[in-house]
């Protein structure tokens, strides 16, 4: 480095933490050197959020959230998509790539969230990272639901509708609570406006505070590894781990493979397949918001559907509450109970690797309830199918109440000393 | 700060007082947001009631008018459709509508002014789908072969007869909503004002 560009570095050193940021979250941040394929996940989850917000920005131009009908008898905020779609130059690309990129988020995080249920990345001292994720997944459930009404379709309208009045199942303030979430009496031009506020700017805001949050509590503990094992226990006599390598150049060049194959297989569903075959784009959402008609069958996008399963999986009511209010705990609880994970573990060992065959059963088996919860959810009710969803319901709750015993019941194989790489 | 240092419990006790009044300042500012957030004036006045003419429907036919937003149905039941409603008396929850879905003049059998006449909000009392009506009787309507005519919630499959009342075990906990209404005349509905609020 020449000695003027030291200068201005030294220069912006004494006032601001530059290199030594770079030092700390790069260059000399030290990540076990046995990260694996499941890896990929929490990088490309921070590139996926990049492109909503920057598609996001360029869409905000264009579209406009207004619920009243223009001179065609159109909504407005239906027409503005379709302005988006056929005449504003790129805008069906940008448009494609925000919708494409919802679906995309959720496939993402949910791959990096079971990479955390392989190799135990919750238990300590990752605690903190693993609720901050788990507040993560909710404000995404709630930026995508929101955003999912902007488009004013039918299922926009109704999905909205059914949401919405679940909180009206909560007991005493539960009327009242709708309608402030509402902002009227039914799901209206009050309500677009304050969704696309949130969608916009609130939650966004949120979600970036929370992301930070996410990765300075990584960077403070350091990651885990496929061997479940602590790196910083075995350190060389400079004090860096022996099994760690600097994160800057080893994972920035590692993730960018990642990153381009994650592009191709994204660019693929933009160009060829963006409506995801009626699953990343309801076909009912074609049709504008017509308050007076409920499509045949609705169903919530694909990303909600094993939690909705569990909200319709409730059919009696318990304690002089109806079924409907239990619905909407069950719903709740489903996702919060994940931010316990770390608490509810108690094996001697963090990766599957060396946990017993329990572990493996249970979780095969979580899997396997979470895959039919999700495809019973675009589903329209039957009884025999609200059985089968009751059945996986009770699955995935016992996944994680009965976790403190049989994670202590399990035969697990001892831990290596160091790391496991070839 | 060192902890062996004395605490001035004069100084302490002024703290303590202005972080109180910041604290009530900070939650009376925090009225006109969640304020805000509650229906406008303009939303709140939308609820005008509205007019049906009813004189162009036929036995068996349904229309549907919009007050406040949601649909409202008028549906012409025929001397056979009503005949269901004993059929369906001891399949539906809430027979006697005891539950407030319904103005005083509507609690009967019938659930409405005229028996002929059946006039209810189209929402789901579950989570506010609008139910698609299912009149055809038996297996022709998809319903099983015991189906007396109905309504069916297409989100979660509520089942309703023909006054509107649900059946036992769904989804959805009370009956349809009807709203209140009076004739103007023989033919036409005043949906959203009954004289009588």
């Amino acid at each position: 480095m020449t000695t003027k560009s030291q200068a201005v570095l030294n220069w912006i050193d004494e006032r601001f933490p530059l290199t030594s940021s770079i030092k700390g979250h790069l260059t000399e941040y030290y990540a076990p050197k046995n990260f694996n394929f499941w890896y990929f996940f929490g990088s490309l989850a921070l590139m996926v959020l990049v492109i909503q917000i920057v598609t996001g920005i360029f869409l905000v131009m264009h579209y406009k959230p207004d619920a009243s009908l223009n001179a065609a008898g159109v909504p407005v905020a239906f027409a503005s998509v379709e302005y988006i779609m056929r005449d504003v130059p790129g805008g069906w690309i940008i448009r494609y790539l925000h919708s494409t990129g919802a679906s995309a988020f959720f496939i993402v995080v949910y791959l990096h969230m079971f990479r955390g249920l392989l190799y135990g990345s919750y238990r300590k001292p990752r605690e903190l990272i693993w609720v901050f994720g788990t507040l993560i997944f909710l404000a995404l459930m709630a930026e995508a639901f929101m955003g999912y009404l902007l488009p004013w379709g039918q299922m926009s309208y109704w999905g909205a509708q059914v949401i919405v009045n679940l909180f009206s199942a909560i007991p005493v303030i539960g009327p009242d609570l709708s309608l402030v979430i509402r902002g009227d009496y039914v799901v209206s031009d009050a309500t677009l406006n304050r969704f696309f506020s949130f969608h916009v700017i609130a939650v966004p805001l949120v979600l970036i505070g929370l992301v930070a949050a996410h990765i300075i509590a990584l960077h403070e503990v350091g990651s885990n590894n496929p061997d479940g094992i602590e790196i910083k226990k075995k350190k060389d006599s400079t004090g860096k781990p022996l099994d760690g390598i600097p994160f800057h150049p080893y994972y920035t060049v590692k993730d960018i493979v990642g990153v381009v194959v994650f592009l191709f297989v994204f660019s693929a569903v933009v160009f060829f397949a963006p409506e995801g075959g009626g699953y990343f784009l309801e076909f009912n959402n074609f049709i504008p918001a017509d308050p007076l008609k409920t499509p045949p069958h609705i169903a919530p996008v694909w990303y909600f559907t094993p939690f909705y399963s569990i909200l319709r999986a409730v059919t009696y009511p318990l304690f002089g509450l109806d079924a409907k209010f239990w619905g909407v705990v069950a719903m709740g609880a489903s996702v919060v109970i994940i931010a316990f994970l770390p608490w509810l573990d108690r094996s001697p060992v963090k990766s599957i690797r060396y946990k017993g065959p329990i572990f493996k059963v249970v979780l095969t088996i979580f899997v396997i309830c979470f895959f039919i919860l999700g495809y019973l959810g675009v589903l329209p009710p039957t009884p025999g199918r609200t059985l089968v969803s009751q059945i996986c319901s009770v699955l995935y709750f016992a996944f994680f109440l009965l976790m403190p015993w049989y994670s202590q019941l399990d035969k697990c194989k001892p831990e290596p000393e160091r790391v496991n790489f070839k | 700060m060192s902890v062996d240092q004395e605490v001035d419990s004069g100084r302490r006790t002024l703290l303590l007082a202005t972080s109180a009044a910041g604290g009530v300042a900070a939650v009376a500012t925090a009225v006109p947001f969640v304020a805000s957030l509650t229906p406008s004036e303009r939303a709140k006045a939308a609820g005008a009631p509205v007019e049906a003419d009813i004189g162009k429907l036929a036995p068996g036919e349904m229309m549907t008018v919009e007050w406040r937003g949601k649909p409202v149905w008028i549906l012409r039941r025929t001397p056979e459709m009503l005949a269901s409603l004993d059929k369906t008396e001891d399949k539906v929850s809430d027979p006697a509508s005891n539950k407030p879905m319904q103005p005083e003049y509507a609690k009967n059998k019938y659930r409405s002014i005229k028996p002929e006449y059946l006039v209810a909000v189209g929402i789901c009392t579950h989570l506010g789908c609008s139910p698609s009506d299912k009149f055809k009787v038996g297996a022709e309507s998809g319903m099983g072969a015991d189906w007396p005519g109905g309504f069916l919630c297409p989100c979660h499959g509520s089942q309703f007869d023909l006054a509107g009342r649900v059946y036992k075990s769904m989804p959805a906990p009370d009956n349809l909503e009807i709203p209140p209404h009076k004739y103007l005349a023989d033919s036409t509905i005043l949906v959203g004002d009954d004289g009588k609020a």
